[in-house]
């Protein structure tokens, strides 16, 4: 007779099939999670007993739930080629790459000591040169090289530090050791990612990440942040002012643009492009709301020949022109230095061996993979023997040459090949293709499956005080396909979490660590900046104000006489287009003030103020943006979709209220919300009030639709809406949160706190157009006798001033404000 | 031809104008615009009157051993003013005989990388011997001088014979380029002028493997000998404005600078203010203005011989 209990567990078996099934061993690779013999791992044991425990239906909630956030928190890569130029969500396996202890520890000396090593073999290019003098680097490498910027020549960083952030691409061959692929040296893009990675992973096996013991990575940016503002701290001068560091960025259509707002979030510094800094007197300043902010350390992702349009690339429109000479001053650091980018070359990976030796005196611990520069005769011969089995790749990354497999050029392509490494050797260089090693992704499916990709790991390293510091974990990156050993996030592939194990949780661990984040100061705001937030708000109250007269419009009958009016105001707001059906022109993007193009408006506004939205108020956005979109598609019940727009709008425009810092930067968006309001309302009411008819009650109760006030009206008045009261209502109320005086009274408030914050007087451009408007007052306007059509003219000019002097007031507050924000110009002459 | 001259002086000046459509807030500027010193040049008097006054100026030398000159303007201004006043004396150069320079391939192939130290005056060449923004190394532009680079022939005699070529196939047409017309679109029509004529040749040179830089300056506007010619019946060209030529490196001589738009060798008609690895190392007067929309720029070249 068996065992009850052995049946009882077979039995749970079956029910359950083992999550390995489908994953299948490749003998030409290192496999992650098998070992020669096919047995599990014993570090993968933990993750994989559970994954079996769990069910494929469980999996595929962790899947999905991992896509959801990616959308949700609005994780996007944007690739360059893309036609529509659009943000491509940001590809997550959730399944962690899990890294031993043990074998951390290798990886992690190897990489500091690689760190160590580039720092040094700057010094020396920027400085003696020695290296090239003794014939240990090719001098071509440097000279050759694009970002090898000659006026960075005799440069002295702040302790000798060129290299405060580093990158490095690893991969594990066959034989079990982690090879370097590549140096990312320049402006190492992907920490950002790996901590937003791992905060989505975490979400999805919350307990695993506990029960396992997994390393944070979110020191990586409590140091960095030290590192930033620590070096700052110890510039001798103007010590009285606390140092501040930005995070200066290409903007928003760089591919990587999301990790620079989020890495900024992170670190609690302010974002900036080039036009928010200036450089006075070799000194950088940050143009913000109240004046010129010293700027003390600029953590940069802008490629370092685009830096200074003067002294680099002239060419450069995003760059600080006079930055050199700040950092020739010693008045600013650089992370990275500008220069750093002549590393970026897979040439180098060589000459690293020798270089160590005559550097550092120590052997290079981490391989690479094997590199000839064919400007060496013998590596040129060599490569040419071995075409088939080597990659070509570009020496300098300014060559139009896309590495290829030697095996797959023949024919025409070949001998073209073939002459290009001749003529001009030195210009290439050829690789070993290593198989990477694979590990378990979920593949997608009805029911999602472990199935095999290879992979390559990018790990980053910060410069701290006591030396590099690296982050435990990092980014994995899988190819699209598992007969693919190119990793490359532009072509498609995806990325890991990984989870660096702790041997005895003397380390701390992810359950232990909470994730550090800084607050941007109120007087660090660029003044560009708060001009987007400021047009932020303009625009989200705009599209609010549409969307509400285009669905009270589409609430009144057409049979009706209230409709043709209706249909005016929406033709004079340009939202309707005159010569079209109405739902033909409803969300045309053609239109130049439609809804739809002022709802891109706002994205792009929310895009440029990305910084200072939460992860929740950026959702909203994408939220909005889907609304739009199928709004747009199902054309046949306007009022339904307008209602759902505006549902989204509203509670974008609450993040407003609720998710945001208060601080100027929030005043001048408030601002600009209450005056886009006032603006509006305004408008329709003088519309209104300029006809030749009496409004009737018709007319009034959708004038009320409009202005989201027909509920206040009921319960105040309890009977048929009247011109008089209906004016009361919406322009004198000021305890209707959408009346003109609500939101006048509210403006008068915040310029006081603005001049009081900021200094100088209080802005009254709007000053008389209240006072008209208010002796203007409410006798006289019903009846039809002429009298009353004056009193009603009266009311209607007095509107028209008070929208005039909305447009002076955001004009003063523009030149007061946001003067800085001016464009340079480069001029050469003979 | 006139009798070989132990040295001659000249007086420079060489003014930049900018009138800008408004007023320009704040403003970095690079200038290269002091005479550099070399064994057969001596700078005597320089001067640098700058209006408005800048907030900040500052000398020093650039990694290719030039002066080089930064400004910083701060206070609204809707024209600018640099006038360069210089004095400098002209010795005559060394003899360099073409036939006696190194055979080029010689020259290319000592210069390849063999993992042997080098010494200082090799590193140098090197600097100049790869792309930079304003020169391309192509198997084109290779191929243009392939007859000028016959096998074994000395690099001078070579270099000369490519000036030869570049003179007798180009056209000097001002107008028609500008600093970014491309090096390829310049080989294709053949025509520009200094710069063109000088990133040309220094290209082919670089595509056969072997350094050229380019160097800024001036050429002598009055006639040297008084004997009332004109420049243009003396067939000189790029007077009137900074004028560019190039230099090759031909041990055991050193650099040789030739003039390939003059087709001549650069003599004591030559001033020298500062040399590149092309035209965007050494431009004489570059900036960035914040403000100042449109503008227009007038440069005055005026280059005289003090009399003894």
């Amino acid at each position: 007779m068996a065992d009850p209990l052995e049946k009882i567990t077979a039995d749970a078996a079956d029910d359950s099939p083992d999550p390995l099934d489908s994953y299948a061993g490749d003998a030409r690779r290192y496999d992650e999670l098998l070992d020669r013999s096919g047995t599990l791992r014993p570090h993968w044991e933990p993750l994989i007993s559970r994954l079996a425990a769990d069910g494929p239906e469980a999996a595929q909630r962790g899947v999905e739930l991992a896509r959801r956030l990616v959308i949700e928190n609005g994780v996007t890569y944007n690739v360059y080629a893309d036609p529509q130029g659009k943000d491509r969500p940001w590809a997550l396996d959730p399944l962690p790459l899990l890294i031993a202890p043990a074998e951390w520890r290798r990886i992690e000396a190897g990489v500091a000591q690689r760190a160590h090593l580039l720092n040094a073999l700057l010094a020396d290019l920027y400085g003696p040169r020695k290296l090239l003098a003794d014939g240990r680097i090719p001098p071509e490498l440097p000279f050759g090289h694009p970002n090898y910027l000659w006026p960075c020549q005799g440069l002295k960083p702040r302790d000798g530090r060129w290299l405060h952030v580093y990158g490095v691409d690893l991969a594990r061959a066959p034989d079990g050791r982690w090879w370097v692929l590549g140096d990312r040296a320049q402006t190492p893009s992907g920490p950002g990612y790996a901590l937003e990675n791992r905060q989505i992973v975490a979400r999805v096996y919350p307990e695993l990440i506990k029960a396992m013991n997994v390393r944070p990575i979110s020191g990586y940016f409590t140091a960095l942040r030290e590192s930033l503002l620590g070096v700052s701290a110890a510039s001798p001068d103007d010590s009285s002012q606390s140092s501040l560091a930005v995070v200066l960025t290409p903007g928003p259509f760089n591919e990587t643009f999301f990790e620079h707002a989020y890495l900024a979030r992170q670190l609690g510094l302010p974002l900036v492009e080039g036009n928010d800094l200036t450089v006075r007197a070799n000194t950088v300043y940050l143009k913000t709301l109240s004046g010129l902010r010293r700027v003390h350390a600029i953590l940069r992702r802008l490629d370092d020949d685009f830096c200074d349009p003067v002294e680099l690339r002239a060419d450069s429109t995003l760059g600080v022109p006079g930055l050199l000479g700040a950092v020739r001053a010693g008045r600013v650091t650089i992370a990275n230095g500008l220069g750093t980018g002549v590393l970026e070359s897979a040439a180098w990976l060589g000459f690293m061996p020798s270089t160590a030796e005559a550097l550092l005196g120590e052997t290079l611990q981490l391989p690479s993979v094997a590199t000839w520069w064919c400007g060496e005769k013998p590596a040129l011969d060599y490569v040419l023997r071995n075409l088939d089995r080597l990659v070509i790749k570009p020496t300098f990354p300014n060559q139009r040459f896309e590495p290829v497999f030697g095996r797959d050029v023949t024919g025409e392509a070949r001998v073209r090949l073939l002459a290009r490494l001749k003529t001009r050797p030195y210009a290439y260089v050829a690789q070993e293709r290593l198989a990477f090693s694979q590990a378990p992704v979920w593949r997608a499916g009805p029911r999602p499956e472990l199935a095999a990709r290879a992979l390559g790991i990018r790990v980053y390293a910060v410069a701290t005080a006591d030396g590099y510091s690296v982050m435990p974990g990092g980014m994995a990156r899988i190819a699209s396909d598992i007969a693919v050993d190119v990793v490359s996030t532009q072509r498609g592939g995806g990325s890991k979490d990984i989870w660096v194990l702790s041997s005895d949780g003397s380390e701390d661990t992810e359950a232990s660590e909470p994730i550090p984040r800084g607050a941007v100061r109120h007087d660090e705001l660029p003044s560009g900046l708060v001009e987007n937030l400021f047009w932020l708000g303009r625009y989200t109250e705009r599209c609010e104000d549409k969307t509400r007269l285009l669905r009270a419009t589409f609430s009144v009958r057409a049979e009706l006489q209230v409709w043709a009016m209706a249909l005016e105001s929406c033709h004079r707001f340009g939202v309707l287009d005159e010569e079209e059906e109405p739902t033909e022109s409803l969300f045309d993007d053609e239109m130049p003030v439609g809804l739809a193009s002022d709802l891109s408006r706002l994205a792009w506004c929310a895009t440029r103020t990305r910084s200072k939205l939460s992860a929740e108020h950026w959702r909203s956005v994408s939220v909005l943006q889907r609304q739009l979109n199928e709004a747009a598609a199902a054309r046949a019940e306007p009022r339904e979709t307008l209602d759902r727009l505006l549902l989204a709008l509203a509670s974008f425009a609450g993040f407003m209220l609720d998710d945001m810092t208060q601080d100027d930067g929030w005043r001048l968006m408030m601002l600009g919300r209450r005056l886009e309001r006032v603006q509006f309302l305004a408008t329709l009411l003088r519309q209104i009030l300029e006809s030749e008819d009496v409004p009737r009650c018709a007319d009034l109760d959708w004038v009320l639709d409009v202005g989201g006030s027909t509920i206040t009206y009921r319960t105040r008045y309890l009977a048929a809406p009247r011109l008089a009261l209906v004016i009361q209502l919406l322009v004198f109320d000021q305890s209707n949160p959408r009346s003109l005086a609500f939101h006048w009274s509210a403006i008068r408030k915040t310029l006081v706190q603005l001049a009081a914050s900021l200094g100088g007087a209080v802005e009254d451009a709007m000053e008389d157009a209240i006072h008209r408007l208010s002796a203007a007052g409410l006798a006289q306007l019903e009846g039809a006798g002429e009298a009353t059509r004056a009193a009603r003219r009266e009311l209607a000019n007095a509107l028209a001033a008070l929208e005039a002097s909305t447009g002076k007031l955001s004009d003063r507050l523009g030149m007061r404000h946001f003067s800085h924000t001016d464009r340079d110009e480069q001029t050469v002459a003979m | 031809m006139s009798k070989p001259e132990a040295s001659l002086r000249y007086r420079i000046l060489h003014r930049t104008v900018y009138d800008y459509g408004s007023e320009v807030v704040h403003a970095h500027q690079l200038l290269y615009l002091t005479p550099r010193k070399s064994a057969h040049q001596r700078c005597l008097r320089h001067s640098l009157a700058i209006s408005p006054q800048p907030a900040l100026r500052s000398e020093s030398i650039d990694a290719f051993g030039n002066p080089v000159t930064r400004l910083e303007l701060d206070r609204p201004h809707d024209r600018l003013e640099v006038d360069a006043h210089m004095e400098v004396e002209l010795m005559a150069r060394p003899p360099a005989i073409a036939g006696d320079s190194m055979p080029w391939e010689a020259l290319r192939n000592f210069l390849l990388y063999t993992a042997q130290p080098l010494d200082g005056v090799a590193l140098e060449a090197l600097q100049y011997r790869s792309e930079s923004p304003h020169v391309r190394v192509k198997a084109t532009l290779a191929e243009f001088a392939t007859d000028c680079f016959t096998p074994g022939r000395p690099v001078l005699a070579a270099a000369e014979a490519l000036m030869h070529k570049i003179h007798a196939e180009f056209t000097y047409a001002p107008g028609v380029t500008t600093i970014t017309t491309p090096l390829m679109q310049v080989h294709e029509q053949r025509r520009g002028v200094c710069q063109d004529y000088a990133h040309f040749m220094i290209s082919c040179v670089r595509s056969c493997g072997l350094p050229a830089r380019y160097v800024s300056g001036y050429l002598r506007t009055e006639p040297r000998d008084l004997t009332g010619m004109t420049d243009e019946e003396q067939g000189l060209v790029g007077a009137d404005a900074s004028h560019a030529w190039v230099a090759v490196y031909a041990p055991p001589f050193g650099w040789v600078e030739l003039d390939p738009t003059n087709d001549r060798r650069a003599g004591v008609d030559h001033v020298t203010l500062a040399w590149g690895r092309d035209f965007g190392d050494v431009s004489p007067l570059r900036g960035v203005i914040l403000g100042g929309r449109s503008h227009s720029l007038e440069v005055s070249v005026k280059v005289e011989p003090i009399l003894p």
